[in-house]
Parts: C-alpha cells; structure tokens; sequence
C-alpha cells in the first residue's frame, strides 16, 4: 500500500464516529426537560459561568515542554545517523566521532538550559 | 530464516492481484480500499471491546472479585452488550455547550488513534502503511490526540471538563518529551526509523536483549511515560473520578462518550505495540544466536501469536501498575517527569552514543 492511503484510514475514523453518532441520533428515544441540559456538577444549580480566566499553573512547563520538543525534532535525524553500522550490517558513518562530540555540545547546551529553569524555580508547581 | 515461512505477503499480493485481475483498475482500488478500512474498523472495535473487558477482569483479579460473568461464557460478551446499550442511549448536548466544538471532540480522538494504529506491523507482511518514518509519524499523530481531549473539556461548559482537560494537557504535554527521547535510544542503535527495518534488525535478538542496559532503562521509561501519556492510572488526574467525576468527558453521553472510553484503551493498545514493536522485537520470534535448535523451535510459533503476546504483555503490565499504585498528586506527576525521566533519557542518550560509537553492544 502506499503513503496516499493514510486519507482511506482518515476517511474509515469520520465514518466510524460519524455513522455511530448518526445511528444514535435517530434511533433511541428522547425527552428534555430545563433539569436534564444542566451542566453536571454537584446536583445542585451550577454557580457562575464556566469560562473564565484561571490560573494555569504550567504555563511555564509548557515554555519548557515547546523547548524540548522542538530539540526532539532535530535529534531525530541524527539518531537515525549516529551508529557506524547501518540496519543492513554495513559501515556507512565514518566520522562517528565527530557525531558524538556535536550531541555533547547540544545536550550540555541543553542541559544548561533545564538547569537555569530548574534553579529559577520554574519545574515548582504553583 | 526459519520464520519466513510464516510471510503473508504473498496472501496480500494475491488478494490484491485477483482484484486487479478481475475488475478494472479502478474498481479494483475502490475494492481493495474497502476492504482494507472494513478489516481495520473490525480490527479496532474488537481490540477496543476486549481491552475493557480484560481490564475489568484484570481488575477483578487483582482485588480478589470475579468480575463480568454474567453474558456469555465468562463474560466475553459484557462489552458488546456494553456497547448496544451505549449505542441506543439518548445523547445530551447540555445547555450553553459549545455545541460545534463539542460534536468534534470525539471525531478527533477518534482519527488520532486510528491514524496511529495503521503504522505498526502485526505480522510479516501484514503491514498497512509502512512509512520510512513510522515511529515518527505514530509519535506526531498519537499526540493530536490531546487537542479533542481539550476541545471536549472546553466546550462542555462544565468546571469539572475544563479542569480534566487542563491537567491532562500538561500531563500528555510533559510525558511526550520522555516517550520521544526514550524512543531515541532505540533509533541510535538501529539506525533507522522505519518499523519494518527496525523489526527485522532484531533477527539475531531483541533491542531489549542487544541493548542491555540502556535499552532496558528506556523502556521502563516509555511504559511510565506511555501509562501516563494515554492517561492512565497512577497518572489518571484528568478523570480522577473522587475530584472531577469523569474529568473532560463528564458531560458526554452515550456513544460520544463510548468513544472517548474506545480511544483511551486503543491509546493504550498502541502504546503497548510500539513498545513491544520497537524494544521487544515486534512479530519477531526469540532468537539466541548460536542456539540454532532453539531459534529453529521458536520459529514454528507464528509471528503474529508473537506480536500479539508481547503486547498483550506490556498492556497486562499496564493494567497491573494501575491497580497497584495510588493516584499521583499533579506535583509529584510534573516532578516525575522534569526533575527525574527527562534528565534520565538524556544522560541515557550521551551514553548510547558513546557505546555505540566504541560498538559495545551485542550486534
């Protein structure tokens, strides 16, 4: 099979939620009344509206989290290039040194950086 | 090999060139296509059904109870009666919802393990989609899975949603670094990112056994990483049931609410395969090299009875952390992850660097 299948797969998922919900909103019987569309809450009447402004208490982490992330982006290729032996059993990377000593770089620079958040206090949940 | 025997690639050739052969070509895709998506939609539903039911029994298990018994022999039939009762439920779309966003939410999770499920293969040659980047790609489609868990807990118009959804976003957030970088180590030592490859380079043993230390410290990060990822307990703060009733999908009814339940266990079937397809040899048979009388007996096992039970292993692995330990305070979760897994995986990737440059694994 080749790559363009992946739209059938997409196409086989909207189909299963969709035709599911369908199918359950015609078929099983219905009533409404005003206590039925209240939020689920404490079984009393919900206090204030839902969407307000709260304090997300990782924001920060999520800063970090974006770092890191992307970092993860970018040692993908060079995962795939730092073993002299290919898959196939046969050398391909010869300056596997010079590979090492560049992810040395990188992570210490990386490494630097969780430290300052670290020190700073940025990993302490608020 | 001895375990080649067992290749269905030609069954899926001759499927495929029967098709081509008798119909025109694009009758034959048309065909082709659709049973392909039939097979899958089968596959998937009943993997999601067993999962339940074998949590529940696990569960059942573990705290000394019987667990369903009641339909069908043993039970077997509990969830498929679970889902028809679900399917004939009424869906409530609560007042002042974001009802667009609301209708989405579920369609997302959905797509997002779909997606991933068609990436990994069960057996020789039965493969969907073999992508040169596979364990990329089911790493960037698993995770869009976390924007209809938002949306869900957002447009529910419900404090307890918006909470669950809130925490379950740092959460599969800060727990995607480690499942990423604990794949890494696996990657460094095969060098490629392609799963059929990566499947097939562990004919001589499995990267767990070839990799020794490093590879086993990986993956006990990637099955806490990929337990607290898919939202599992100890690590289940977004549906903590005794804070947030059901967390992001309290206000979902019936199948909508079927469908969050289905994509969480799928999550976890997937988790499970990747870390059985890329730290236990996927469909690959146990083999020790020099012992050809033994390689030569494992062989007779099918790979997909081997695929099939080394996921089944990681996920009853899954199941018993979850029935063991308490429920994680959110500071503890986010300190799992930055203070003691991230610094891990990374020192962990310097040192399979360096042994893989000085060749001190087993090749």
């Amino acid at each position: 099979m080749n790559n363009e299948s992946l739209v059938l797969f997409f196409i086989v998922a909207v189909a299963l939620v969709g035709l599911a919900v369908g199918f359950s909103m015609i078929i099983p019987p219905k009533s409404t009344n005003p206590v039925k569309s209240e939020p689920y809450e404490c079984g009393i009447e919900t206090q204030g509206t839902t969407w307000v402004q709260f304090n997300v208490g990782y924001y920060l982490f999520a800063i970090i989290y974006l770092i890191f992330d992307v970092e993860t982006v970018f040692v993908f290729p060079w995962a795939v290039v730092m073993n002299p032996i290919g898959p196939d059993g046969v050398l391909r990377n010869a300056n596997g040194m010079r590979s090492f000593v560049e992810i040395l770089i990188f992570f210490f620079v990386l490494g630097l950086g969780l430290i300052y958040a670290w020190k700073k206090g940025a990993l302490k949940w608020q | 090999m001895g375990y080649q025997k067992y290749d269905l690639a030609p069954l899926t050739h001759s499927i495929d060139q029967y098709l081509y052969s008798h119909l025109s070509s694009t009758w034959a895709f048309l065909a082709e296509m659709t049973l392909i998506g039939v097979v899958f939609l089968i596959f998937y539903a009943v993997i999601g059904l067993y999962l339940v039911l074998a949590e529940r029994k696990v569960c059942a298990f573990m705290q000394n109870r019987i667990g369903p018994n009641r339909v069908g022999w043993y039970g077997v039939l509990q969830t498929i009666a679970d889902l028809f009762k679900l399917l004939l439920k009424e869906l409530i779309t609560i007042r002042k919802a974001d009802k667009l966003l609301f209708n989405i939410a579920p369609f997302i999770v959905i797509i997002a393990s779909f997606l991933g499920i068609a990436a990994i293969p069960f057996a020789m040659g039965l493969h969907a989609i073999d992508f040169n980047i596979g364990i990329f790609y089911i790493m960037a489609v698993s995770s869009v899975g976390v924007v209809g868990i938002l949306i869900a807990g957002w447009s529910s118009n419900n404090k307890y949603s918006l909470i669950g959804a809130m925490r379950s976003g740092a959460q599969i957030v800060s727990y995607e670094l480690s499942v990423g970088l604990s794949l890494l180590v696996i990657v460094i030592y095969s060098g490629t990112l392609q799963l059929s490859t990566l499947v097939e380079s562990q004919a001589d043993g499995w990267w767990i056994i070839k990799g020794h230390i490093p590879a086993i410290l990986a993956f006990f990060v990637f099955v806490t990483a990929g337990t607290a990822e898919t939202n599992r307990g100890p690590f289940d703060l977004a549906e903590a049931e005794s804070e947030l009733t059901a967390g992001f999908h309290t206000e979902y009814s019936g199948i909508k609410f079927a469908f969050f339940f289905l994509a969480e266990y799928m999550n976890m079937f997937l988790v499970a395969s990747v870390a059985a397809t890329v730290f236990l040899g996927g469909w690959m048979p146990l083999h020790i090299p020099g012992l050809e009388g033994f390689n030569n007996a494992m062989d007779f096992i099918p790979p997909i009875v081997w695929y099939f039970g080394k996921t089944a292993f990681v996920i009853f692995l899954m199941m018993w952390i979850k029935w063991t330990f308490p429920r994680l305070r959110i500071d503890q979760l986010l300190n799992l992850e930055w203070k003691y897994l991230l610094p891990i995986n990374l020192v962990n990737i310097v040192v399979v660097a360096l042994i893989v440059l000085m060749g001190w694994y087993i090749k």
